[in-house]
């Protein structure tokens, strides 16, 4: 008899058939104030399949039930080197995080390496959920490919580019090349008697950026450096995300105008070299100008070789930016300026079931995270 | 414990002056200012919070620490309104890298003659920024990529225009510090004289050791026996028997259980004081460290990385070494962790499982007893420095800001003040060019 109890109970619980029950329910959505009592169902589907006040949604029977103080859409981080910088800082057995073997190299996918700023132009990202096992195939990341990484300014110069001006050069030349790429394509298409250019890892990528396809994410963290990328933005018209951007309070009105969407260095990245200048109200700064912006975890020599994101968002509230625009730079934000925010981002109908528990205010740093769940299954339920 | 009475050079005139103008020193006395803040939430950290407190303070010392109905405020006291922000004491960071300060160079891996004092740009702005993030006593100290990199230097972090002012004096007259020792990865190098193994680094160090009680020996016999005649001194040796002596403690930088493991062994060879620092696997060796009652310095990071030996770094360390009995503070390493977030330390600590008081210890009143300096500092008790910090709310919240730092009863930090913004905030100009200092950051 009791055996089979154990059984049935087994069975309601099976795949998706969950809810989350929390105070206060961090949906993302609207004006991004929390819905007290709030319900999350999550479907069989691993999407979401009611959000709302309790007084408005009854939890089904069978239904395995979570309760938080605090929950939210699940965290993303919008600019990471997880998984691909390890804790040895052995160059040989798990630093992946940047090839620096030439200063240009679109072609590299973040599969195969890494785009910790560094390199002119270091290689291809990718979007990946953290429930995934191991990447295999393309298949198993979000968006095989959100972006292109580059970096300018002192970090990546070295022989050539040694300076500023050298680096734009070389990129200007690199994007032409692709421009020249692109126009064999489209009189190869035009005309039938014109043979097609053959296959280029690198020129097909940089068509891509060409074609606002593929935005080019650069890396930025002097004023006159974030100037020059809004030049080249100018020049080419791809789509470009400012990456770091330390400085960029001062060059709000230029940002703003060209439309650009900032994922800001980590709030307690280290005061030096070209971040000297860094601010902690930066975060509040691009809010108050109405420019978007989304935390990152970002990268580090040293120790830590990466922040924890919704740490860096934490450090952002304290220092002037509202609490819900904090949690929304590393929820709603990055999905939209990652092309993602019809998937993921919010807790919305129909969305995945990706949520965050906290016993407290998350930015607070006593607060524990107490489950993790990842479309509909929870994928961490320790205290941590 | 030996107790050291402090005598800050900064006072050292108004010390000299009443032998000579005993009668210009009663009016000065009655000059001294008195400041009374009141209505404040206070932790003095060597006794329970106070709801709605007073802080009486007299020129640069202490005068009383209570609730409103214990302390009388006296007549002549300017009263300060602190309703709503809480008072702690100044913070003591144990192990910092600002100041441009630096050490030991490369051509050997024990280099006890060199004084990171002679190295330190008072002028740099991470000494600003310390102040912004409420520290007021630091252990300024050389990397770890030697045996032993020099000695430390503990500093106030007064703000003065040289080094000089703001050392720490001694009653024997000498300045307060101590000495930077480490092992692990980062003071093994690949070719000499530097060591290949642990079991090479902590032979060279033992020989050293060996070699200084021998000089001690010596030292000891030429004073008993020609006190008038002068003693040939090895500027190297001398710091050593100094730490044979008990007069110097040593700030071991350690990481792996068996390093520090190593280090308690040092401990118990030569007899010296000795603060382990760092200690990432303390959980796997809390009860060896209890034992040895040694204290230990922690720190705190985000997510582990940058070597091998740290890779089993937990949380948890404050929470295992604390409810031992070890006495336990935190650190920030600056630049490893910035000293504009030392508060968040406790908070980490509290999250992994500290108590609240032991967390707030662990940034005022064990650091202070690592540099033996409690007895001036590290507390709000009658008697000792006004060194306390303003904050506007609780020392736990993320949202809490350091409002104004005090050292000995002058205000170096105020948030009010644009200057001293810029460097709490960060911004154009807060950098001023300089480069990160000390350690193994660039390495």
């Amino acid at each position: 008899m009791f055996k089979v109890i154990l059984t049935l109970a087994f069975v309601a619980v099976a795949h998706g058939q969950l809810a989350v029950k929390a105070d206060l329910l961090f949906t993302m959505t609207g004006d991004l104030k929390p819905i007290k009592n709030g319900i999350v169902l999550c479907g069989e589907n691993g999407k979401i399949r009611a959000v709302g006040p309790a007084s408005k949604i009854k939890i089904p029977a069978g239904y395995q039930t979570l309760t938080a103080k605090v929950a939210m859409p699940g965290i993303i981080d919008a600019h990471s080197t997880v998984g691909l910088s390890g804790i040895l800082n052995s160059p040989k057995h798990d630093q992946e995080q940047l090839e620096k073997s030439a200063p240009i190299q679109p072609e590299l996918r973040a599969v195969h390496t890494g785009h910790a700023p560094g390199a002119l132009m270091s290689g291809q990202l990718m979007v990946v959920k953290t429930n995934v096992p191991s990447i295999t195939s393309v298949k198993d990341t979000l968006v095989p490919t959100s972006a292109v990484a580059s970096t300018l300014g002192s970090k990546a110069l070295s022989n050539s580019p040694g300076t500023r001006s050298k680096a734009i050069a070389m990129l200007r030349a690199e994007l032409m090349k692709g421009q020249s790429h692109r126009l064999k394509m489209e009189e190869a298409k035009a005309d039938k008697e014109k043979d097609a250019p053959a296959p280029n890892l690198r020129l097909d990528i940089l068509v891509d950026i060409l074609n606002k396809k593929t935005p080019l994410l650069i890396n930025a963290q002097r004023h006159q450096d974030i100037a020059a990328a809004l030049r080249l933005q100018e020049e080419f018209g791809f789509n470009l995300v400012l990456d770091g951007a330390a400085e960029a309070y001062l060059l709000l009105e230029e940002i703003k105008a060209a439309g650009v969407p900032v994922i800001v260095h980590p709030t307690m990245g280290r005061p030096y070299g070209d971040l000297e200048n860094m601010t902690f109200t930066l975060a509040a700064k691009l809010h108050k100008a109405d420019i978007p912006f989304a935390f990152q975890s970002g990268y580090e020599t040293y120790v830590p070789k990466t922040r924890v994101v919704h740490f860096e968002a934490a450090m952002a509230a304290a220092y002037g930016l509202p609490q819900e625009v904090a949690l929304a730079a590393c929820t709603i934000q990055p999905a939209e300026i990652l092309g993602l925010d019809k998937k993921i981002g919010s807790l919305e109908k129909g969305k995945h079931a990706d949520l965050a528990l906290f016993d407290g205010d998350p930015l607070e740093t006593t607060t524990h995270t107490t489950h993790v769940i990842i479309d509909g299954e929870i994928v961490s339920s320790s205290v941590k | 414990m030996r107790s050291r009475k402090l005598i800050a050079i900064a006072m050292a005139p108004f010390l000299l002056l009443p032998f000579f103008f005993s009668s210009a020193q009663e009016s000065r006395e009655s000059e001294v200012k008195i400041l009374a803040y009141i209505n404040a939430t206070i932790y003095p950290v060597s006794s329970p919070k106070i709801e709605k407190g007073t802080l009486l303070v007299k020129g640069d010392t202490i005068l009383a620490v209570g609730t409103s109905e214990d302390v009388k405020i006296p007549v002549e006291a300017e009263v300060i309104n602190a309703f709503g922000k809480t008072i702690i004491p100044g913070l003591i960071c144990t192990h910092s890298h600002i100041g441009s300060v630096a050490g030991a160079d490369s051509s050997s891996p024990i280099q006890p003659e060199v004084r990171v004092l002679d190295s330190i740009d008072v002028r740099n702005t991470s000494i600003n920024k310390a102040r912004a993030g409420g520290i007021t006593t630091a252990n300024l100290m050389s990397g770890s990529g030697h045996l032993l990199s020099g000695q430390t230097i503990y500093l106030k972090l007064r703000k003065g225009n040289i080094v000089d002012d703001l050392t720490i004096k001694l009653s024997d007259g000498s300045l307060a510090y101590g000495v930077k020792m480490a092992n692990g990865t980062n003071s093994i190098r690949d070719s000499g004289p530097f060591p290949g193994t642990r079991g090479k680094s902590a032979a060279l160090v033992r020989q050293k050791f060996i070699d200084a009680q021998a000089y001690l020996k010596k030292r000891k016999k030429h004073q008993e026996e020609k006190p008038e005649e002068a003693f040939e001194r090895d500027l190297a040796l001398e710091t050593l028997a100094d730490i044979l002596e008990g007069k110097r403690t040593v700030h071991h930088h350690t990481h792996r259980h068996d390093d520090i493991l190593t280090v308690l062994r040092l401990k118990e060879e030569f007899g010296f004081k000795v603060v382990l620092h760092h200690v990432s696997e303390a959980w796997k060796v809390a009860d060896e460290i209890a034992e040895a009652d040694v204290p230990c310095s922690i720190i705190f990071l985000d997510s582990p990385g940058g070597k091998l030996e740290a890779r089993d770094f937990e949380w948890k360390n404050g929470a295992e070494l604390s409810k031992r009995g070890v006495v336990t503070a935190f650190h920030t390493d600056d630049p490893i962790n910035d000293s504009r977030w030392f508060l968040r330390n406790a908070a980490v600590g509290v999250r992994a499982g500290m108590s609240r008081q032991k967390a707030l210890e662990g940034l005022t009143l064990a650091g202070a007893k690592m540099l033996d300096l409690d007895d001036s500092i590290g507390s709000l008790d009658p008697g000792k420095q006004a060194d306390f910090v303003m904050l506007s709310g609780d020392p736990f919240s993320i949202y809490t800001r350091v409002l104004e730092t005090h050292i000995e009863g002058e205000k170096v930090f105020d948030l009010e003040n644009p200057t001293d913004r810029l460097f709490a905030e960060g911004g154009y100009g807060a950098g001023h060019n300089r480069e990160a200092s000390g350690c193994c950051f660039y390495r």
